[in-house]
């Protein structure tokens, strides 16, 4: 019997394909001859079975050392621009870091690291390499305090959602996302491209939005995923007219119905789909109906995918998922029966299970537990309204009251403002019970958003 | 607009939104006839919080909350500049 065939990320990589191309907001690489030429001096042959840490300032070398590295290395961790510094010793030392791939080599001189290699643009010429072994991909969790958790991946289960969902009809597709690529999220899109025959346009964090809307533009992109946090950004932005991409898809936060119906008014020609997808449980499915929430007949093994409700949170098992959290103290990562808690909390409604907010963001309000993200869903059903934060404030009647914070819709007139106020007051009490209506509406200018898309919610 | 109106429109409002009907609010009415819970006082106090930048409960620690309307107008009246 023959060892099972291994693909790597340079297996999906033929030269048949003309035109395909990955850029940011300075340069632009083809991918049509990018297995004859290397970011990394030609030095791929030291990394492999290596361990290797891939610490890039910016996303476009990082993608084409992803596309070296995989096959190649034993392992690799992306590392995303937000990391805290301070935690790189103890992700080295949980991972087995023995190479790193790096912009800044004086950096790592004094380090323990044995193997230091720079990535540099231009790319050189470089005699293809081939795939020596399934490299292990290592993601980091977002949104946590302390040393993010180490989530280990193969390129399979990576890859599982793309490949079942099969070729994209069509012209190769430009994907485009407004994450960055080293977070699960945003590497999902990456991986499209490359396995679709397509081409990617980067994000770039100093990018003013409507300068990345127009380059977005000029490049074609026809399809771009973002979290509904980006999406309430760029429809807030008025840049969104000038814009007319053929799939708009939303991950990472609930898509509530109010954002899903504004992306529809702005791109009227365009599928507008969410996703649903977390860093450990891996991509579990896509709600292309235009509604909040999914199907109760999604529940059970569909499309390789089981996912039932216990606790009130979603809970999947696929061959998807992460496998395993690396490091010496890692936790497991799946029950005993191999599925991931994704720790989303969901509640059933009619034939559709809605969701209701992250079992560790719950705040407490007078002793009853509240999901901020219910409130908000709430408050953005009001048309004047664009994005809003509910959050608990102290209060010494009750122990604790909500509070939101809202973005108001440009140039709504301040003379609406207080019946605004009062309308949506109206509609939360309408929906939510009383409790969780909020005490007090601020209108404010903006709202934070973490490096990850996702609305900061720091005193949650 | 003196702090007894701010916080005679503010119980006004939030008995308006609460859909409380309120009996005259004269000084010597207990609060519990005023037919709002504990609820309704705290988004009361938060609301008079962000309007005067003062919250008489939680400053001093040994206060009493207030059993009549006009002990809870005079909280707010006697905070020191």
């Amino acid at each position: 019997m023959s060892p099972r065939e291994i693909f790597a990320l340079r297996d999906h990589l033929g030269a048949e394909l003309k035109g395909r191309t990955l850029s940011d907001a300075h340069d632009v690489v083809s991918l049509t001859g990018i297995l004859s030429q290397t970011v990394l001096g030609g030095r791929l042959h030291e990394l492999s079975g290596r361990a290797v840490l891939l610490k890039l300032s910016d996303q476009l070398r990082s993608g084409i050392a992803m596309i070296e590295l995989d096959g190649i290395a034993r392992r690799m961790l992306l590392c995303p621009p937000d990391l805290n510094p301070a935690h790189l010793d103890a992700l080295i030392a949980d991972a087995g870091i023995d190479a790193v791939v790096t912009d800044a080599p004086a950096s790592w001189a004094e380090t323990g690291v044995s193997l230091v290699v720079t990535a540099q643009l231009p790319l050189q010429a470089a005699a293809p390499a081939k795939t020596e072994r399934a490299t292990e991909w290592l993601m980091l969790t977002s949104g946590t305090s302390g040393v993010p958790k180490i989530v280990g991946h193969t390129l399979e289960a990576l890859t599982g959602a793309i490949v079942a969902e099969g070729p994209a009809q069509g012209p190769a597709p430009v994907w485009a996302t407004f994450y960055d690529i080293r977070r699960y999220g945003g590497l999902q899109i990456f991986l499209r491209a490359i396995l679709s025959g397509g081409s990617m346009v980067l994000s770039d964090p100093h990018e003013a939005l409507a300068d990345h809307v127009a380059r977005l533009k000029a490049r074609g992109v026809s399809h771009i995923s973002g979290t509904p946090s980006h999406w309430r950004k760029l429809l807030m932005s008025g840049s969104a007219a000038q814009f007319a991409p053929g799939y708009v898809r939303l991950s990472g936060e609930i898509a509530d119905q109010a954002v899903l119906d504004g992306l529809k008014a702005a791109f009227p020609n365009s599928s507008v789909g969410h996703a649903y997808a977390s860093t450990e449980a891996g991509v579990g499915f896509a709600v292309n109906d235009g509604l909040e929430g999914f199907p109760a007949s999604y529940l059970g093994d569909r499309n390789g995918v089981e996912m039932k409700v216990v606790d009130g949170s979603l809970r999947i098992r696929s061959t998807r998922t992460a496998h395993a959290y690396i490091g010496r103290n890692a936790a497991a990562l799946t029950d005993g029966d191999g599925f991931v808690d994704s720790g989303d909390i969901v509640e059933l409604r009619g034939d559709r299970y809605y969701f209701v907010g992250r079992r560790g963001g719950i705040i407490n309000i007078g002793g009853l537990k509240v999901h901020p993200e219910e409130i908000e869903a709430a408050i953005n059903r009001h048309p004047d309204v664009r994005m809003s934060r509910a959050k608990s404030r102290r209060s010494p009647i009750t122990g604790g009251i909500v509070v939101a914070d809202v973005i108001l819709a440009d140039g709504t007139d301040q003379a609406r403002v207080k019946e605004i106020r009062d309308q949506i007051l109206d509609q939360c009490r309408a929906q939510l019970a009383s409790h969780k209506v909020p005490a007090v509406i601020r209108f404010v200018e903006a709202l934070d958003v973490t490096p990850a898309g996702k609305l900061a919610r720091t005193d949650a | 607009m003196s702090v007894r109106s701010k916080v005679i429109e503010a119980i006004q409002q939030i008995a308006k939104e609460q859909h409380v009907t309120l009996p005259p609010l004269s000084d010597d009415l207990s609060l519990h006839e005023t037919g709002f819970d504990s609820l309704a006082f705290a988004i009361l106090v938060a609301r008079l919080e962000d309007e005067t930048g003062v919250d008489p409960f939680t400053i001093a620690e040994d206060a009493a909350f207030p059993s009549t309307v006009g002990d809870f107008v005079r909280a707010y009246e006697n905070v020191p500049a």
